[in-house]
């Protein structure tokens, strides 16, 4: 199984194992990491699962859809490797994966 | 900040009640929590019933607010399956229908709403459905088989999307509506005539200004009665015609009543000790006067997170403008604030395109915005909710500027 990790905006870390095909999001709540609000519970509809893609799983993990990316664009704090988690889903090769939640999702 | 209470109860383990307990814990309560649901699940969410669910793309676990074990873990002590009988305010005791009793310092009422009943003939029938839990939607799931007819009484957002799904999955569908027009009661005109089209192209039959009479059949469902005399002929009913607050416990114990439980901006009801949340609440809203009883994941996760800021005597927690969203076909609609009182509607984009949002104004502020499908007009849209910003209307309507620039103009000025 794929191994994960979350860095909170305080720099704790946190590496869950994932099941392929549950998200990025969901894989947090299940593991009951903080720091992913996820309101909507994955609609991609309110972007309060913001996280921080590290540099080297950005390609990997891909681009964000049109719709992701318009959400994104007017999301707070959002930076390059900003993606909403409730969109990543996990894979086999995204084994490592490590994104840094945001200080707050709202 | 006062004393904490020792034992906080909760009747009600949805999305408000859920919250509530997750929120105290996070600031550290380390009292007693009792999380009390009649339902048999831990605390779920229940916008993809009618959605991902209902469609067959999500298990019930990954519908879970939190893991099973978050409750064990946190000392939250979730009665399941458990239906409080009445609240005594004076002993500050519930009784449970098995007949325990729980003791409580703090009471929080999230119990939620249920689906209104059509007082009409067959309306029992087997096959005539409601969907508001996950039994509801694994009743309504079971039915679901390509080539089965199903009638949907109500075109609201959860008749809609229920009809959006069936009509994926090869069903054949009518939506029967009594006002003149779909989402009547929830968004204005110009949504209403868009989705009564999209529905149509996707080949279902939505009948406005339908007066339903009744249901035919032995024991089970075979047809919908309306007023001209026509049968509908159906294998499954699926009636959506809103909800009623579940305020009888609150009632009893002598709680001041209007469309809801009336609270104040913290939650609280006219008892001190007791506060209402979610969709049985009605309280005071920041962005909008008066106040109101609103059925939505926003108004149950903020009122979770107020009231648990308000009985540990925390700051209370930022408010959001009311948002919402509906998901239908491959359409996302979101809207933002509450579009009454408005007194100029502004559209912007073609429908046509299927990508446009309506803008509601009033005094030339910004009180509404309804997306479909457009994003940036949503998330720049609430901005100005929220500010209740002045926005030109020619320039909103204008889709060559863009709305980082509608937005960076207006909230500048705001």
């Amino acid at each position: 199984m794929p191994k994960i990790t979350y860095i909170d905006a305080s720099g704790q870390e946190r590496t869950v194992e994932a099941k392929n095909g549950m998200t990025v999001m969901e894989t947090a709540i299940k593991h009951n990491v903080p720091g992913i609000d996820a309101d909507c519970g994955g609609a991609c509809a309110c972007a309060t699962c913001h996280v921080y893609v590290r540099a080297d799983f950005l390609e990997k993990v891909g681009k964000p859809s049109a719709m992701e990316q318009s959400m994104l664009d007017f999301a707070e704090n959002v930076q390059e490797n900003s993606r909403l988690s409730c969109q990543i889903k996990i894979r086999d090769d995204l084994d490592g994966l490590t994104v840094t939640t945001p200080e707050s999702q709202h | 900040m006062g004393e904490s209470p020792k034992r906080i109860a909760i009747i009600g383990a949805g999305q408000a009640g859920g919250q509530t307990a997750y929120s105290l814990r996070q600031h550290g309560y380390d009292g007693e929590i009792t999380l009390i649901g009649e339902e048999p699940a831990p605390p779920y969410q229940r916008p993809p019933l009618s959605k991902a669910y209902l469609k067959g793309e999500l298990e019930e676990d990954r519908l879970y607010l939190k893991p099973v074990e978050y409750y064990a873990e946190h000392r939250i002590a979730l009665l399941s399956d458990a239906q409080v009988v009445a609240i005594d305010a004076g002993a500050k005791r519930l009784s449970l229908a098995s007949g325990s009793k729980v003791s409580w310092d703090r009471l929080v009422i999230a119990t939620g709403a249920r689906p209104r009943r059509l007082p009409l003939p067959g309306a029992q029938l087997e096959g005539v459905l409601e969907l508001r839990s996950l039994a509801d939607a694994d009743r309504l799931k079971a039915r679901i088989a390509p080539g089965a007819r199903l009638v949907v009484v109500g075109a609201g957002y959860i008749g809609l999307e229920a009809a959006a799904v069936a009509a994926q999955l090869g069903l054949k569908v009518v939506v029967l509506e009594a006002m003149p027009r779909v989402l009547a009661r929830v968004a204005g005109p110009e949504i209403s005539e868009f989705y009564t089209e999209v529905h149509r192209a996707a080949g279902v039959d939505v009948r406005l200004g339908a007066r339903l009479e009744g249901f035919e059949g032995t024991g089970r469902v075979t047809a919908a009665r309306l007023s001209t005399g026509e049968q509908i002929p159906c294998d499954v009913a699926l009636v959506g015609v809103g909800v009623l607050a579940n305020a009888e416990l609150a009632k009893q114990a002598g709680l001041s009543l209007g469309d809801g439980i009336l609270t104040d901006r913290q939650g609280r009801t006219s008892h001190p000790d007791i506060f209402a949340i979610g969709d049985v609440a009605f309280r005071p809203l920041t962005h909008y006067e008066g106040g109101a009883r609103l059925e939505s994941v926003h108004n149950a996760i903020e009122g979770g997170k107020i009231a648990a800021a308000a009985l540990l005597g925390a700051p209370h927690p930022n408010e959001d403008v009311p948002w919402f969203w509906s998901d239908q076909y491959d359409l996302k609609l979101q809207t933002a604030g509450l579009s009454t009182g408005a007194d100029q509607v502004v559209t912007r984009g073609d429908p046509a395109s299927r990508s446009f949002a309506v803008f509601y104004l009033r005094e030339g502020r910004v009180l509404a915005a309804t997306a479909v499908n457009a994003a940036p007009e949503y998330m720049v849209g609430k901005k100005l909710v929220a500010a209740s910003a002045s926005v030109a209307p020619a320039e909103l309507a204008d889709k060559s500027i863009s709305m980082k620039d509608i937005g960076a103009k207006a909230l500048m000025s705001a």
